[in-house]
């Protein structure tokens, strides 16, 4: 059998003393009310908070220093993520791009594009949006049909993307594009490339989801042009850089943590003396999200090192997805209450009505729990 | 040659090698199909390998996790935790996990070093131990004690009057009340503890590191052991699996090449690798205070985990892995027996969910950082 290439070494001293110093900066922006702990922290939007955090230097962790980074390690930055999303800071204007499109650039973007950019990531004033999914692409992402047709020193854009995540708010957009045939495989063809919002021939239209909650989009490309320094990677390699893309997006404690505020709220709604029901299902979460705290820092060990670890990234997030989907239907059946969304007051009911109606999408986003499952199977030699 | 050897000079990662190495060379000899069969008391065996266990006790194998002052390998827990892996993944037929944990911790407790297999008593009904002018007598009657007719050694935490803990170990034990097997024919014998007279020098104070919210250091080092030889024998199944449904073919393919298989297959490694790193992080905390909470998670986890593998495996291999030729009910009897011996999943989780209310929300996520700090 092939083996799973998770370890179990020590944290590093820096990363310990970086939670020191995150914890103060929280501790400090809660008592001056800056922000309230927030149950959907890493996609609530907030670019004032960003920019606090990136002035105090907590994002753009791993970036060199020569493009405003803090050249620290991986598993710096999991720790001060880790930290974000257990006190529910607001991330959203900064996550993604800390996450995954900051390191994609650095990676591949062209030497202009990464002075452009990158320092304004690492100050939290940039944010960014992931432009995989269309209309016709979903799960199937090689079936993409938006078009970048060359033009002298630019490549000129038509289509549209779907299910953009914050595109009404952000700078820029990493997006997959067709440049050319699909070839025997279906993965040719593809390429990346960064979109400025703010520059002509792009409209966003807004998409409520299911709470009435703006937060995705479509996204069309009118004759948008781009110019060749905005291209990310060569020409045709976008396949594999997206499976390197996917890897940062799909393993971080993020995907078990979206509602980390809710086991938090159900363990004070219990009380000091759970029955024994209570007991026992409030100890099987703890030990599910202990083993995904240890897995999860794995990967970002192994992010470090270079190595691409799709596989164990997948598993990240399906065994932690699962997790975050039992969380409130155990809650439920611990603590008989009706949720709701206008309960004032009544924490706990408003922290099970917002994640109820949250739920369905943590197995969708990132790529579907089917999808994943694939790609494991893939890792273990079945396909 | 004597691993011990070794130790002084090599680096602890080519000290592990060489143990491991020498661990899989021994297996090779001297676990065939047939000495499982022979040891299966499930089927009617009820062998003791002495040839394999002598061949390890030679090889300082027991000794792996007692540190060199004390004569012992001194290796670190993360690789005396893949040995104990390792004898799950095999479903090695002796107390060699026991005997690992339990010197480690008569080491710890300032004993020394021990002779022979060691067993590790269950925490079941409590055994007393009183003093006396020569020494301590114990009273208490056990049950389900692993090969507790067969060892030389066996520890026990004992309760004296004032309800104070002390670890003791018994050179002779009682009586065997009976002699029965847990559902992997591995046996567990009840003993009568009652009368049996221990010296001074076999009373010793628990190590404080494994002192927890009432749980016994000889059963916290047992969740332990069962722990990580869960994860092997969970790789076990998983191997087995993915050989299978490779091989085997129905409606003209491969059954690997059917999505709700590798579905099935996914969902099984990930509970692997949950299992895997909840076993390591309590590898990770031996010898430290957060041990007993380490191991509570590990034992929980590992046990929810082999519950779900060994459903998903049972189910790939068809009627072939529902029969006695088929290897695959030596890893899954034993998941099922492992998950409940030394405290059940839902023991353990109610265990955590206790101390992890008492302490109310806020101190959750501190206490999730303390379990891993310097242990990634
Ligand atoms: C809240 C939210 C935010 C998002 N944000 C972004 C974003 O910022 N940028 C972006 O690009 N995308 C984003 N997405 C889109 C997300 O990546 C897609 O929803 C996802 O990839 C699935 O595509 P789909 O919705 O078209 O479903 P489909 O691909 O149509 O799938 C529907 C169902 O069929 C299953 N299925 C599909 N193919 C197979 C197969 N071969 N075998 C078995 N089952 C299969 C799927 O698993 C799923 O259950 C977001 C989605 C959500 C819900």
């Amino acid at each position: 059998m092939q083996s799973f290439r998770f370890s179990a070494e020590k944290l590093p001293a820096e990363a310990e003393a970086a939670r020191a110093a995150v914890r103060a900066f929280l501790d400090s922006e809660v008592e001056a009310a800056r922000f309230v702990p927030h149950r959907t922290s890493w996609t609530t939007f907030d670019a004032a908070f960003s920019r606090r955090a990136g002035a105090a230097g907590f994002i753009g962790l791993t970036m060199p220093e020569a493009y405003g980074g803090h050249a620290c390690s991986g598993l710096v930055r999991f720790v001060v993520t880790e930290e974000m999303l257990a006190a529910g800071a607001p991330c959203g204007a900064h996550w993604i791009a800390d996450r995954q499109s900051g390191p994609q650039i650095l990676r591949h973007g062209t030497e202009s594009a990464k002075r452009a950019i990158l320092p304004r990531i690492c100050r939290g004033e940039c944010a960014f949006g992931i432009g995989m999914s269309e209309p016709n692409s979903g799960s199937d992402l090689a079936a993409v049909r938006t078009r970048a047709v060359r033009d002298g020193d630019d490549w000129v854009i038509n289509g549209s993307k779907i299910w953009t995540t914050n595109a009404h708010q952000v700078d820029y957009l990493l997006a997959l594009v067709r440049t050319g045939e699909p070839g025997p495989d279906r993965h040719g063809g593809l390429t990346q490339f960064i979109i400025d919002m703010a520059a002509p021939g792009v409209t966003v239209r807004p998409i409520l989801d299911l709470s009435g909650h703006h937060e995705f989009n479509e996204v069309f490309f009118t004759d948008y042009r781009v110019p060749d320094a905005m291209m990310v990677g060569v020409e045709g390699a976008g396949w594999e850089l997206v499976t390197e893309e996917l890897a940062f997006e799909r393993s971080g404690p993020d995907r078990f943590l979206s509602d980390y505020r809710l086991l938090v709220e159900l363990v004070d709604r219990i009380g000091p003396e759970p029955d024994r029901f209570q007991a026992v299902e409030t100890g099987r979460m703890v030990a599910q999200l202990t083993a995904l705290l240890g897995m999860s820092a794995s990967v970002a060990r192994l992010l470090d090192q270079g190595i691409v670890p799709g596989v164990e990234a997948a598993l990240v997030k399906d065994v932690g997805n699962s997790f975050e989907r039992a969380v409130p239907e155990i809650a439920r059946r611990l603590v008989p209450v009706e949720p709701s969304l206008t309960a004032q007051g009544e924490a706990f009911r408003e922290a099970l009505g917002g994640v109820t109606l949250r739920a369905p999408s943590f197995t969708l986003r990132g790529g579907t729990r089917e999808v994943l499952r694939g790609v494991i199977a893939r890792g273990l030699g079945l396909r | 040659m004597n691993t011990t050897d070794h130790a002084q000079d090599g680096s602890a990662d080519e000290v592990a090698g060489i143990v491991l190495d020498q661990f899989e060379r021994l297996l090779a000899q001297h676990l065939s199909p047939h000495v499982l069969a022979a040891c299966d008391g499930a089927v009617g065996g009820a062998a003791w390998p002495a040839d394999l266990w002598r061949a390890l006790a030679d090889s300082g194998l027991p000794l792996a996790l007692v540190p060199e002052a004390a004569d012992g390998i001194g290796l670190e827990a993360s690789t005396a935790a893949r040995l104990i892996r390792r004898c799950g993944q095999a479903a090695l037929p002796l107390p060699l996990p026991e005997t690992i944990v339990g010197a480690a911790l008569w080491a710890a407790a300032g004993g020394g070093a021990l002779d022979g297999a060691l067993t590790l008593v269950p925490a079941g009904s409590p055994v007393r131990i009183t003093q006396r002018a020569d020494g301590f007598v114990l009273d208490g009657r056990t049950a389900q004690v692993p090969w507790g007719g067969s060892v030389a050694v066996l520890l026990v935490d004992a309760i004296d009057a004032a309800g104070v803990r002390h670890l003791v170990r018994i050179r002779a034990p009682g009586t065997v009340r009976d002699t029965r097997h847990n559902l992997a024919g591995e046996p567990r014998d009840a003993l009568d503890l009652t009368g049996c007279a221990v010296a001074a020098a076999d009373v010793r104070t628990v190590p404080d590191w494994i002192v927890e919210g009432g749980v016994g250091s000889v059963a916290a080092a047992g969740a332990f052991a069962r722990a990580q030889q869960m994860v092997g024998a969970m790789e076990t199944c998983l191997a087995s699996a993915l050989d299978h449904v490779r091989e085997r073919q129905q409606f003209g393919r491969p059954l690997a090449k059917f999505q709700a298989i590798q579905h099935m297959l996914a969902e099984a490694a990930g509970h692997v690798a949950a299992a895997t790193a909840s076993a390591d992080l309590a590898a990770a905390c031996w010898g430290d205070p957060r041990f007993v909470l380490a191991t509570a998670i590990a034992k929980a986890r590992c046990g929810e985990a082999a519950g779900h593998v060994a459903e998903i495996c049972h189910q790939l291999h068809g009627a072939m892995g529902f029969t006695q030729e088929h290897p695959l009910h030596r890893a899954t009897r034993r998941l099922w027996s492992w998950r409940d011996e030394f405290g059940s999943d839902a023991l353990w989780q109610e265990w955590i969910g206790r101390a992890v209310c008492a302490g109310g929300g806020a101190a959750l996520w501190p206490m999730l950082v303390r379990l891993r700090a310097g242990a990634g």
